[in-house]
């Protein structure tokens, strides 16, 4: 009967400013960093762990059961685990759902994350909701509470940090081919529930990788351009970034940015980015969209943004705000036909509220063809 | 976009006395509706027959009708008040009913009256299952395959379409799903659908094809008027289809469903809500879901706030009814702040980091021969609701918290029932589900067994076999060698101090609970006490609402004011119900207004005592000693105040005492005393104070000995009790062998009383406060049935209508002296029987009664304030004391005898009824009195 106490590992989180929580090793053993950021979700686990927004980040989910239903491949964003390190209270080894391929564990050690159980998360994203965010580490092989720390100063910053190549997809590749409009999509981490919500919509589309040549694109010829989601600050993806955004832009074809695409757009026109000092995570967040006037309540999951104080008007108009701190999250653009958002409209997880924006998107295309 | 300017008076209909399906929630509601509107600058007129309600207090609106809830009332009341707007989405179906009927005859649009916070139309369809039906099919949601039936013939044809039984039954407009129910043979299809036809005040019942089994899920919705919507909880039902969502264990948040999964729900949803109409407030929504698919069936919608809203509310923080009353008059979800954070919006959808289990509490041992099998219609007569940070925590607490004398999920010194029984038990759904799946884990079931047996989730399961784990090993281990990491994991999972000392015995010495606790005090481990936040801590919140939890930082800081502890009073059941929690509210104001910072600690989430806006620091928590003392020891008030709880505070006076914390008001030996009927008796012989003739025993030879010296009839009633459980009234010897045997039963320990019962007695039930010079009487209530009744289930006629000014002067004269001689301080009932013009002492209750709120009502004087007040050292020169009653007030008992067809209608010394309504009346042929007057002796029985 015992077998059903879990027997695990003792493992260590530690944060850079010298805060040390003890816990139980999940996933593999071994040491792991980053950033530690929290996500506010109740559902939807899997989705977080393999959106490639969250590259190199440690994830703490804020909801205490983790792991309850199981995985299944039909919930994977992207084709491996990105996060780079799990924080939990409580870990469910077991699960319960008759479709699932597996449990959380034998997936985590299959995608060879990293993890800790145990832990008074709650008290830790008080914690970074007051200090801001700081990077950690996890170890379950080294338990000496100073190195762990000392490791987590000594881990790299986000700010400045390029990583949108790491998880951008090698070669061009034309998702499907039967639809009327072609749409060029810049990977930077794209979601596979982006592609999804175009392939639905009957696109024909052909996705780049982030660092994609000019002469492809141009000899494509899109109708439309997306620029995706996600990792890493949005100043160290300008180098391949803007180039494209700009190429896109002189075609006098529409474009549409998520999160990532959407701070890229807004850098193509000089409005200036700004490291948050939490970050929005969660699939709860409120969007007022000012043109309806009406709210979204949309999945979210950045770190920068916009300047608000800095946004030209005379470029831009701020179409969304958030509700909760009126910060920027979608724009609608003078000089060119685009439109982005900060948020996640294709959701996944999270609440559909947003997908029109798709259809927006589609339309903007649709007219400027004919 | 401010309110509208178009509507300045607001009619809110009550909900009525408490029944079975609709109990304190429209209470919450209806209060934070009044508080939400008065806010706003609106005039409020209310109409609610319920005394016992906080709403009906004077500051919560402008006019108050205690009125019964008629079309005819609120016409008398539109035709005095002329409102401009009718608010009837907080009275639950009551309320909705009564607006729907009043639509129909066209009153609304005659008087100009405008219609808000629901559309008339959505309740017809939501109510009309048919037309929600034909629906719901056009806007693409599944349901599950039904007709509807108006006759026998027509049922018989449906069941043959749906490819027969199992089928369920579901009679049109009745409360609660009353006569409804699956049917699973031949044998029970006529009874049940004719009975359905029969309740039915339309007469049509709806044939359903068995989703038996499936998983059950409850959404709670917010809309405004530009058709923003957010989902503020969804719930997920431990019970799969089948068993009545308010007789289900149910959890917040979902845990078994993916993303994927959770927003084909909340799509859903929406669509639903917006395809009944376009109105602008609160709406609730049942699906189920087959397990191991995405196919999901909507169940139905209700277009109102319900009691799983309240439970949402109190789940997630988020105040829905608030919210949706400042939708109704026309504000817009984004120009509202969360009233939690007040730094972020109220347009979100609440994100919770811990979990909510709510457990449902029955009082079947009130009704013999009912069917305690849980079906469609519910039989729950209250709730717990307790917050963990994991399911396992929060399922122990819940068990902490139903008062049943469990100290959590098992382990907790009841011998276990044998295999055989375990596994009949389990076979159907019963009240005690969870404990039996703990059980059959103990017997070394597997998860797939029971879950092939009780079609309950294996998530769930495989907790509670984690639970049991826990449990195995612990029993192995002993106070000394029990090492801190597992106990932290055992107390991290909700286990109490009890459970913990009666797993550690098991194998040795045996131990109390406190020695566990000092043990675990040594090692550091105490809980902390976290915030409900609506965020999951992504932003700071204010309000003072909490839980406590084995983790490691506290975010409830004490503040060095005085400060006094309230101690709730439970779930609601028989005997005690809302009545106490408005005395529990009262005593938060009077504590306030006396300086005091008022703590409350309460697990009933359908009240308004646990409204975070109530005290000045919420603890939802169980009512029990553990929990209890760790806020006590965390906060360090002045004292605690029991006196307002009913027996649910009461009955932990012992340990206060024991452990040295200070009682306001009269002293608890004092209390204590009142319950030692030999010591009691004392005292009414000192005082030259006639009583029953009486005797103590323990066993049936003792009890026939007493009986033959007294006189039949007899009295029989056990000590300690609530609502007179367990009391008879026998007649021969034969009769009081059979009682005693079954008190023996269920009180082993206690002695008990036998009473001469004096038959053909007048019943008369005095609340007073006194201050140690000066006695206030609240009110002398003569019962219209005879003595035998319980006080809670009679009529009761404020002031006398027959009694004798000598009887009266006696009646004060002996309230005067019992509460001299007892030291009250506070309040003081007693419970007389005249007998031909002789005054006997029945018994006196020391504490605030569920007589306390009808007279407030009745007076409009704040009688649970003044008695309160009282015990925190004011005077009765205080207060003004004068009654502004007019004629006579009546108390007039609801029973709950249509929800349990197979119970006979019988009246005695053991509290039966739900709730109570009180009327007005200006001279005796009216209907209320005569009508009770005439039928007064009928259902005695015993």
């Amino acid at each position: 009967m015992t077998a059903s106490i879990p027997n695990r590992k003792p493992a260590i989180l530690a944060l850079s400013d010298g805060t040390v929580v003890h816990g139980r090793a999940i996933g593999i053993a071994g040491t792991t960093g980053g950033e530690l950021c929290f996500n506010t979700s109740m559902t939807g686990y899997q989705e977080i762990f393999t959106d490639p927004s969250y590259y190199g980040q440690l994830m703490m989910m804020t909801y205490p059961h983790i792991g309850n239903y199981g995985t299944m491949s039909r919930d994977d964003e992207a084709g491996s685990v990105m996060i780079a390190g799990l924080i939990v209270r409580s870990f469910s080894d077991e699960y319960s759902n008759p479709i699932a391929d597996g449990s959380l564990q034998e997936y985590l050690s299959a995608h060879r994350v990293i993890g800790i159980s145990g832990v008074d998360t709650r008290k830790l994203v008080r914690h970074i909701r007051t200090k801001g965010v700081m990077n950690a580490v996890i170890s379950s092989e080294i338990l000496d509470e100073a190195e762990l720390v000392k490791k987590a100063q000594e881990w790299d910053s986000m700010v400045g940090l390029e990583l949108a190549t790491k998880v951008t997809r090698k070669e061009a590749q034309t998702i499907s081919s039967d639809g009327p409009y072609k749409i060029a999509a810049f990977d930077y981490g794209i979601k596979q529930n982006i592609i999804n919500n175009f392939v639905q919509r009957g696109c024909t589309l052909r996705v780049f990788p982030a660092e994609a040549k000019l002469e492809e694109v141009e000899e494509w010829d899109a109708d439309g351009y997306f620029f995706s989601n996600g990792p890493g600050d949005p100043n160290a993806s300008s180098p391949y970034g803007l180039p494209m955004v700009n190429y896109a832009k002189q075609t006098g074809k529409p474009l549409f940015g998520i999160c990532l695409g959407h701070q890229l757009m807004a850098l193509s026109e000089d409005i200036p980015i700004k490291k948050m000092f939490v970050g929005h995570r969660g699939a709860n967040q409120p969007v007022k969209n000012m043109q309806t006037g009406l709210v979204e309540i949309t999945t979210q999951n950045h770190g920068f943004a916009v300047d608000e104080k800095q946004v030209d008007t005379s470029k831009v108009e701020i179409t969304h705000i958030n509700l909760n701190d009126k910060t920027v999250e979608g724009l609608k653009f003078k000089n060119f036909a685009g439109m982005s958002v900060q948020y996640h409209p294709e959701a996944s997880p999270g609440p559909h509220d947003s997908s029109y924006l798709f259809d927006q998107f589609l339309d903007m295309v649709k007219q400027a063809a004919e | 976009m401010p309110r509208r300017t178009d509507i300045s008076k607001i009619l809110i209909i009550g909900s009525g006395p408490i029944v079975i399906g609709q109990a304190c929630e429209f209470d919450y509601s209806g209060t934070q509706a009044c508080r939400s509107l008065k806010e706003e600058g609106f005039e409020v007129v209310l109409i609610n027959s319920n005394p016992a309600t906080i709403m009906t207090d004077p500051m919560m609106a402008d006019a108050i009708y205690l009125k019964p809830l008629t079309t005819q009332s609120i016409k008398e009341i539109v035709e005095i008040e002329k409102p401009d707007a009718v608010l009837p989405t907080m009275g639950g179906q009551t309320a909705l009913n009564l607006a729907r009927d009043l639509q129909h005859e066209g009153f609304w649009r005659d008087n100009d009256i405008k219609i808000i916070g629901v559309n008339m139309d959505a309740v017809d369809i939501t109510e009309d299952r048919q037309l929600f039906r034909d629906l719901m099919e056009s806007i693409g949601i599944e349901q599950c395959k039904s007709r509807t039936a108006h006759s026998l013939l027509d049922a018989k044809e449906i069941v043959e379409e749906l490819g027969g039984l199992p089928i369920v039954i579901r009679p049109s407009f009745t409360l609660g799903g009353t006569g409804g129910g699956i049917v699973w043979n031949e044998g029970e299809f006529e009874r049940k659908v004719l009975r359905g036809l029969e309740l039915s005040p339309v007469h049509q019942v709806l044939i359903e094809e068995s989703i038996f089994g499936w998983k059950e899920f409850e959404l709670e919705l917010l809309r405004d008027k530009n058709d923003n919507v957010v989902i503020v909880c969804p719930i997920e039902n431990l019970d799969p289809m089948g068993v009545h969502t308010g007789d289900s264990v149910t959890v917040a948040p979902t845990q078994t469903l993916t993303d994927k999964q959770y927003q084909l729900l909340r799509d859903a949803a929406i669509k639903m809500m917006r395809s009944i109409g376009d109105f602008a407030g609160g709406c609730n929504v049942q699906f189920a879901m087959e397990p191991g698919s995405d196919r999901l069936v909507a169940i139905e919608i209700n277009p109102r706030v319900s009691r799983s809203s309240a439970l949402a509310s109190k789940a997630t923080g988020y105040p829905i009814a608030k919210i949706a009353t400042k939708l109704a008059v026309g504000y817009t979800l984004d120009e509202l702040p969360n009233p939690i954070t007040q730094v972020s919006s109220a347009c979100f959808e609440p994100s919770i980091d811990y979990v909510v289990v709510k457990i449902p509490r029955f009082n079947f041992d009130k009704f013999s021969g009912v069917d305690e099998e849980l079906t469609t219609q519910m039989k729950a007569v209250g709730e717990v609701m307790s917050i963990g940070r994991t399911f396992p925590e929060a399922m122990n607490k819940a068990w902490q918290s139903l008062e049943i004398g469990r100290s959590g999920l098992g382990a907790d010194g009841y011998s276990d029932p044998d295999r055989k029984t375990v596994r009949e038990r389990l076979l159907k759904p019963y009240w005690d589900r969870t404990l039996q799946i703990r059980n059959a884990f103990k017997y070394g079931a597997s998860v797939e067994e029971i879950a092939d047996i009780t079609k309950v989730d294996p998530w769930f399961l495989q907790q509670i076999r984690y639970m049991v784990s826990l449990e195995n090993r612990t029993e192995g281990q002993s106070l000394d060698s029990i090492s801190k990491e597992d106990l932290f994991e055992v107390k991290r999972a909700g286990f109490s101090d009890v459970q913990i000392a009666w797993l550690l015995s098991k194998s040795g010495e045996k131990l109390t609970e406190q020695q566990v606790r000092n043990k675990r005090l040594e090692m550091g481990l105490k809980p902390s006490f976290k915030l409900v936040d609506t965020c999951a801590a992504e932003f700071p919140a204010e309000t003072p609402y909490y839980y406590s939890s084995y983790e490691s930082e506290n975010e409830s800081i004490v503040t060095d004011r005085k400060k006094v502890m309230i101690l709730g009073s439970g779930p609601n059941r028989i005997g005690q119900g809302i009545e106490f929690d408005y005395s529990c509210v009262h005593a938060v104001l009077a504590a306030q207004e006396m300086g005091y910072e008022a703590i409350m600690v309460n697990c009933n989430p359908e009240t308004v005592s646990t409204d975070f806006d109530i005290a000045d620091k919420l603890y939802f928590e169980p009512v029990f000693w553990e929990r209890v003392l760790d806020i006590y020891e965390h906060e360090k008030p002045e004292g605690v105040i029991l006196q307002v709880g009913g027996q649910t505070a009461l009955k932990l006076g012992k340990k206060f005492v024991e452990a040295g914390i200070k009682i306001f008001g009269t002293e608890f030996e004092r209390i204590d005393f009142a319950e030692d009927r030999g010591e009691f008796s004392k005292l009414l012989k000192r005082l030259h104070i006639p009583f029953p003739d009486y005797g103590t025993a323990r066993n049936a030879e003792d009890a026939v000995a007493i009986a033959d010296k007294v006189g039949y009839p007899v009295l029989i009633r056990p000590s300690y009790v609530l609502g007179g459980q367990g009391m008879r009234i026998a007649v021969k010897e034969e009769e009081l062998r059979r009682y005693v045997e079954k008190i023996l039963q269920t009180h082993p320990e206690n002695d008990f009383l036998i009473d001469k019962y004096l038959d053909k007695a007048i019943e008369v039930d005095v609340d007073s406060v006194f201050d140690g010079e000066q006695l206030h009487i609240a009110g002398i209530m003569q019962h219209i049935e005879p003595a035998g009744v319980h006080s809670g289930d009679s009529t009761a006629v404020l002031p006398p209508y027959s009694l004798s000014k000598l009887v009266i002067e006696t009646i004060e004269a002996y309230q005067y002296r019992i509460a001299k001689e007892m030291e009250i301080l506070g309040f003081l009932n007693v419970q007389y029987a005249v007998k031909n013009e002789e005054v006997y002492v029945l018994e006196a209750n020391p504490r605030s009664t569920r007589t306390i709120p009808f007279l407030a009502k009745a007076t409009q004087r704040p009688e649970a304030k003044i008695g309160v007040k009282v015990m925190l050292g004011a005077k009765l020169t205080e207060f003004d004391l004068e009654s502004k009653l007019k004629n006579w007030a009546i108390k007039e008992p609801v029973f709950p005898f249509d929800k349990f067809p197979e119970v006979k209608k019988e009246l005695g010394p053991e509290m039966k009824s739900t709730g109570e309504s009180i009327y007005f009346m200006e001279n005796f042929n009216d209907e209320h009195f005569r009508k009770p007057y005439e039928f007064k002796n009928l259902y005695l029985s015993k």
